[in-house]
């Protein structure tokens, strides 16, 4: 059999019904395979757009989402949604052509070493030198993505070899000696945190996306609840919590509640599960939560202790650890009354610092406003995805999320441009939800041109772009700290967002009252196919509240 | 894993609850003194870019580097050495763990370590102090292994003190060149490295 033919039956056996990508000179054996091999394809409209597509259908469904790419420029244009899932652990395959082996290494027309270049931003990588590998790599490519703390696992495979004629058989066993991922956490650790949660007068329970990659959703919720646990969550764990809930305090971190971070401070326990201590959370590490200990539930050893030592470190699953500790937490009957004294501090920043803003006397939309508008317009039943600023951060904040993979955003790597082809990827996936996106009038540009495949491929997203004109979170930072000096960040007035969306047959609308809006929005969503919503929001607001980078969270500002 | 909490109150499976004053942080801490780790790797292509790139993105300074194969052909053995003040070795060792070629590391423990590297010395010497150089080749028991009429090449094997104390030594004479191969290293006893 034909090894791209033998290609597709490998893709086939791993459940794989969706790929997102752009042939080329060097993958041209795999085109020819996908023609009729029962596979979808979706053509992008560039690369990058493919693979931010394979990462929202990943996040959307927590299948493995795959994207296919040529040789050279075709790979480079992978190297952001590969680095993007690397660091926010989505499981996903990036297969992409190579020269021919004999123009390997002589700088021939569009080649370039993917395996290098990718090498510092993938969970693995397979340079096939053989066509006889291809199976294996294949197999191997997917149980890496989607086991153990998930990836981007790239296979690079060269034009000629794609071509041999190799036998095939399908490959059902698995040969990595040097991976062994622990799913199951440790009993006697398990024990040991049930106790010290017991005895803890001022906990706080810290989730992450691990908890959502685990799918432990429902797990975290029975941990937080079987006593009255203060629960907040990483931008990333969106979701992994219900939210609005009494025990909710809201996102942590940079843009969070001054309750989390406040609770944070004043912590004599975390445990953080699924979470890694970002220093867009821990603000200035060595005041971070002086007075805690600390539980570190996690998949990846190599997280516990990285940035904050650990005290009680639980290498596993989070929904294998989770239902363990909940059992062993209950099996204590600790007394909830022990919590009060907690509870009424916690009330008392509620009470004191409820997120908010001063909303406009006049039909001017503030983006605040515009996320509350689109929460109430889907009733908030809706997969939504994001770009990078201080929309993102704003959703974050004021766009509730009650379940898990509704919310898919850029965390780690901040990648401006996501939104839009992960929300066409996460549509295709769930053909059945409604699939928004929020974008910056600065992000939708970088991959804007995936329109096209909407249109094409009947994929009805509905795009809301906050239009301020500006690069906005960079331009708060400028005004805040660089002296109020506009260095670069004005966007203009093009382009003109509904000549657009009609350009690439999308629909295209503006709004710009206030009044009007949630009906607006309603009327938007009700339209069939994409559709691009241009809304002009307040030229200059602030994401608040924030702690200034570097700055321990008590000094929150705003 | 959790050192501290073993000896205080709260031991799973007792009534006691655990004292959040006794616990320890496990892990994440810095030792001070030189580490020398044996990993075990598939002999696979690509397999020392992946570990050296790994040392580079996560800025660990590798002292010194050795690879070779072993009694397996499938599998070779890197021996790195570095500096436990600069680095958390839990964290180093974790991260060499996540690469999937990786089949086992070991960070060997000084006392139960053989440790060796080869130096090779080309130092200037004629006959007014050729005698000179000898004898302190004698003394460290090292082996000419090429002489000129205005130089001699010198083999040192031993670990990296020794060579190093060699190095000081001979440098007066006119060091012009030298090359180490960085330590090698195996455990003592019948045991596996």
């Amino acid at each position: 059999m034909r090894a791209a033919d033998a290609l597709m039956e490998c893709l086939k056996n791993e459940g794989v019904e969706v790929v997102f990508g752009l042939p080329g000179g060097a993958n041209l054996p795999t085109y020819d395979a996908i023609y009729d091999a029962g596979i979808k394809h979706i053509l992008v409209r560039h690369e990058a757009g493919g693979g931010h597509a394979a990462e929202g259908y990943a996040k959307a469904t927590g299948r493995v989402g795959v994207a296919f790419g040529t040789s050279g420029p075709g790979a480079t244009n992978l190297v952001t949604p590969i680095t993007d899932a690397m660091l926010d652990s989505v499981p996903t395959v990036f297969i992409t052509g190579q020269v021919r082996t004999e123009l390997i290494g002589t700088d021939g027309f569009q080649e370039c070493d993917t395996g290098g270049i990718t090498l510092p931003v993938v969970k693995h990588s397979f340079i096939v030198q053989n066509p006889l590998e291809i199976p294996r790599a294949i197999h191997e490519a997917f149980y890496l993505a989607r086991s153990g703390r998930p990836g981007p696992v790239l296979v690079d495979i060269p034009q000629d070899l794609s071509r041999a004629d190799i036998p095939y058989e399908p490959v059902d066993e698995i040969r990595l000696p040097g991976y062994q991922p622990t799913i199951e956490g440790n009993q006697k650790q398990i024990r040991l945190a049930a106790k010290a949660l017991s005895n803890s007068r001022r906990p706080v329970i810290y989730a992450g996306g691990g908890v959502i990659n685990a799918d432990g959703a429902a797990e975290l919720t029975e941990l937080c609840t079987a006593d009255r646990f203060p629960v907040t969550c990483t931008i990333m764990g969106l979701g992994g919590f219900p939210a609005p809930h009494e025990q909710w305090l809201g996102m942590l971190g940079m843009h969070g509640t001054r309750a989390a971070n406040y609770a944070m401070d004043e912590a004599d326990l975390i445990c953080a599960v699924g979470a890694r201590f970002d220093d867009r959370i821990t603000g200035k590490l060595t005041e971070f939560a002086p007075r805690a200990k600390f539980i570190h539930i996690d998949v990846d050893p190599a997280e516990i202790s990285k940035n904050v030592p650990a005290h009680i470190p639980i290498v596993g699953d989070a929904r294998n650890i989770l239902p363990r500790l909940t059992a062993e937490y209950r099996a204590l009957e600790t007394d909830p009354s022990r919590l009060d004294g907690w509870w009424e501090r916690i009330r008392h920043w509620r009470e004191q610092h409820p997120l908010g803003y001063k909303d406009s006397g006049d039909s001017e939309i503030k983006p605040q406003f515009m996320i509350e508008a689109l929460y109430e317009a889907t009733g908030g039943d809706c997969i939504l995805t994001s770009d990078v600023g201080q929309h993102q951060m704003w959703a974050a904040q004021y766009f509730h999320f009650d379940k898990p993979r509704r919310w898919i955003n850029s965390g780690g790597l901040g990648t401006m441009g996501f939104g839009l082809p992960a929300a066409m990827g996460a549509q295709v996936g769930c053909p059945d939800s409604l699939v928004c996106c929020i974008a910056g009038d600065g992000s939708v540009q970088m991959n804007a041109q995936e329109l096209a495949t909407c249109t094409e491929f009947g994929i009805p997203i509905k795009v809301f772009i906050m239009n301020n004109g500006y690069l906005g979170m960079v331009r708060q930072w400028q005004e805040l700290f660089w002296d109020g000096r506009y260095s670069a960040v004005d966007m203009g007035r093009f382009p003109d967002y509904v000549k657009l969306a009609e350009a690439y047959g999308a629909t295209g609308l503006r709004f710009e009252d206030k009044a009007t809006l949630v009906s607006d929005m309603r009327e938007a969503l009700a339209t069939e196919g994409p559709v691009v919503i241009d809304v002009r929001v307040t030229r200059e607001e602030n994401t608040y509240p924030m702690i200034p980078a570097g700055q321990p969270a008590r000094d929150m500002v705003g | 894993m959790a050192k501290g909490c073993s000896c205080v109150m709260g031991e799973p499976g007792t009534k006691e609850l655990v004292s959040l004053e006794d616990l320890q942080v496990a892990g994440g801490m810095h030792t001070g003194r030189k580490h020398i780790l044996s990993i075990l790797v598939e002999n696979k292509p690509g397999v020392l870019t992946r570990v050296a790139g790994l040392f580079a993105r996560r800025a660990f300074n590798i002292d010194t580097l050795a690879v070779g194969p072993t009694e397996d052909p499938t599998i070779s053995r890197m021996t790195i050495t570095l500096d436990g003040a600069l680095h958390p070795m839990d964290q180093v060792v974790k991260q060499l763990h996540k690469l999937i070629n990786v089949l086992k590391i070991r960070d060997l423990e000084p006392e139960d370590t053989l440790a060796r590297e080869l130096a090779l010395f080309k130092i200037s010497a004629d006959a007014g102090n050729r005698g000179e150089v000898m004898q302190i080749v004698d003394i460290f028991r090292a082996k000419i292994v090429d002489v000129s009429k205005r130089s001699v090449i010198v083999e040192v094997t031993g670990t990296d003190d020794k060579v190093e104390a060699f190095e000081r030594m001979v440098r007066p004479f006119g060091l012009v060149e030298m090359a180490r191969t960085g330590e090698i290293a195996i455990s003592r006893g019948r045991g596996e490295t």
